[in-house]
């Protein structure tokens, strides 16, 4: 009972307000059938998982998930919804080959992620290192997360290429 | 379990709470403060007194404005989205209050002086982008709507060049944390070793609160009031508070990052404590930032797109080499 109380107790509560907040903002992000409220869902869901990685004792990562999937993807994601066709028309029935589809791709991105926290050996927060200096995280994404870097970047660069592609064919179409 | 209760109080909780009610209390004088310099630069600059006629020189002006606004009716436009309208004014608050945590007011006077400091006001700013865009589309109107679309390519085109200039200064102090790069300002306050880092700072950071000549996501002759056409009351309020507070906020981490902080220049403190010097850069940049705005006609929206894709984002990636460069020789 008693750690339900004091700063112990808060931070329990914390974090189940903040697991909840990701859920629920995952639960948005897919039911709804207006795109914007996805959008915020989305959002919600994010910042939840930026809550997460500072209950694990990562500013650093929480900061840059709100930097870069709430700053960033999230506003292009609402700035191309606001370019897109516009949300007052009847938006079409769900279509249950798609939902089945969408369905397996999640169950397949899940089994994989469950797969690798099965596997993973996980190490308590005290033994992991405390140093978040500017010089550490450079050197580590330089030598040791490298590849993953590399891949990123790899990905982003077919986006682009992908962005430029699916643009000018549409503006081909239309001219 | 009472002791509990008390020490948590003791430590950590009273000053949390009292620190809350301080910047609440600040960041609203601060507002009132800032709305009535606006309204007299704006008034001296078009060789008319400004408000005069409430207090001393109109001071109490804002005031009775305040009461007006706290007044008024909340009116929600019919096929609104009701809840995103409703918290919308309250999300675009939020990142306000976090910016305070780690501002450095005094060498000792920070909330919080964390190691990320500075990543937090930016991870955070991203919140009040996202308040205008909601308030805009939920709105249900079409001026709003293209005061938020216009906001949103205004601050993605921005923040980037923002981020830029910002970490020319981090590789020069390694660190994130104001404190540290306050204090390596010591001798040369660092407008003077990364001039072209301030400027593209100061011009962004204008751009990201909206102001002029970057207020196209408010244009008035275009766009009636733009993003918050719709709101009225104390809704409208709390976008125009979050709007002079940001101002403050953006001016303070100008003022911490290129200007030295609480420290005088050149290492001469001349007897001033360091929370004056402080704020007599955050108002002085504050008054730079009013006087842009009645010099300056607005940018149309290519020109705006244009200056910050062609000339902004380059000039700051070729800075941040060269400063990649000269630090890695020196």
């Amino acid at each position: 009972m008693s750690a339900w109380f004091g700063i112990e107790g808060v931070a329990h509560l914390a974090f189940w307000v903040v697991v909840g907040i990701t859920l629920g903002g995952a639960g948005l992000a897919v039911f709804p059938r207006n795109i914007l409220h996805n959008v915020v869902g989305l959002i919600l869901a994010l910042s939840g998982v930026a809550g997460i990685y500072l209950f694990l004792g990562s500013m650093f990562i929480a900061l840059m998930q709100l930097l870069i999937y709430v700053g960033a993807i999230c506003i292009a994601i609402i700035f191309a919804i606001m370019l897109s066709r516009p949300l007052h028309l009847e938006v079409p029935v769900r279509r249950l080959p798609k939902v089945v589809g969408g369905v397996g791709a999640a169950l397949v991105f899940f089994l994989g992620l469950l797969g690798v926290i099965v596997k993973t050996c996980w190490q308590a927060a005290p033994e992991r290192g405390t140093d978040w200096s500017i010089k550490t995280i450079g050197d580590l994404l330089l030598t040791r997360y490298d590849l993953a870097f590399e891949v990123i970047s790899l990905v982003l660069l077919v986006a682009i290429i992908g962005a430029i592609v699916t643009a000018g064919f549409s503006r081909r179409l239309s001219s | 379990m009472t002791e509990t209760v008390v020490a948590a109080a003791g430590s950590g909780w009273l000053r949390i709470i009292i620190g809350l009610i301080v910047v609440l209390l600040f960041s609203q004088l601060n507002a009132l403060f800032l709305v009535w310099l606006e309204r007299k630069v704006a008034g001296h600059i078009q060789l008319r007194p400004g408000p005069m006629e409430v207090g001393p020189h109109g001071i109490l002006q804002t005031i009775a404005d305040g009461i007006k606004l706290v007044g008024k009716e909340l009116i929600t436009p019919r096929s609104a989205d009701r809840i995103l309208f409703v918290i919308a004014p309250v999300l675009v608050f939020m990142p306000v209050l976090v910016a305070f945590l780690v501002l450095p007011f005094d060498q000792h006077l920070i909330i919080r002086d964390m190691n990320v400091g500075l990543l937090l006001i930016f991870a955070f700013s991203t919140f009040s982008v996202l308040a205008i865009l909601l308030g805009g589309w939920a709105s249900n109107n079409k001026y709003a709507l293209l005061g938020a679309i216009r906001s949103v390519a205004q601050n993605v085109a921005y923040e980037i060049p923002l981020l830029l200039s910002v970490m020319s200064v981090v590789l020069m102090t390694h660190s994130f944390r104001f404190s540290e790069i306050v204090a390596a300002q010591h001798r040369f306050w660092f407008i003077f070793l990364q001039p072209v880092a301030g400027l593209i700072f100061f011009i962004a950071a204008t751009a990201e609160t909206n102001r002029a000549p970057f207020d196209i996501p408010e244009a008035e002759s275009e766009l009636i009031a733009g993003f918050h056409t719709e709101y009225s009351g104390m809704r409208f309020g709390l976008f125009f508070l979050a709007e002079y507070t940001n101002m403050f906020i953006v001016s303070a981490v100008a003022a911490s990052l290129f200007f030295g902080g609480w420290q005088g220049p050149f290492g001469f403190s001349l007897g001033l404590p360091g929370l004056v010097w402080f704020l007599i850069k955050v108002y002085i940049l504050l008054f730079v930032l009013m006087w842009f705005r009645w010099t300056f006609p607005r940018v149309r929206f290519d020109q705006l797109m244009n200056f910050s894709w062609k000339v902004m984002i380059p000039l700051s990636l070729a800075n941040l080499l060269v400063t990649a460069v000269v630090v890695k020789l020196i």
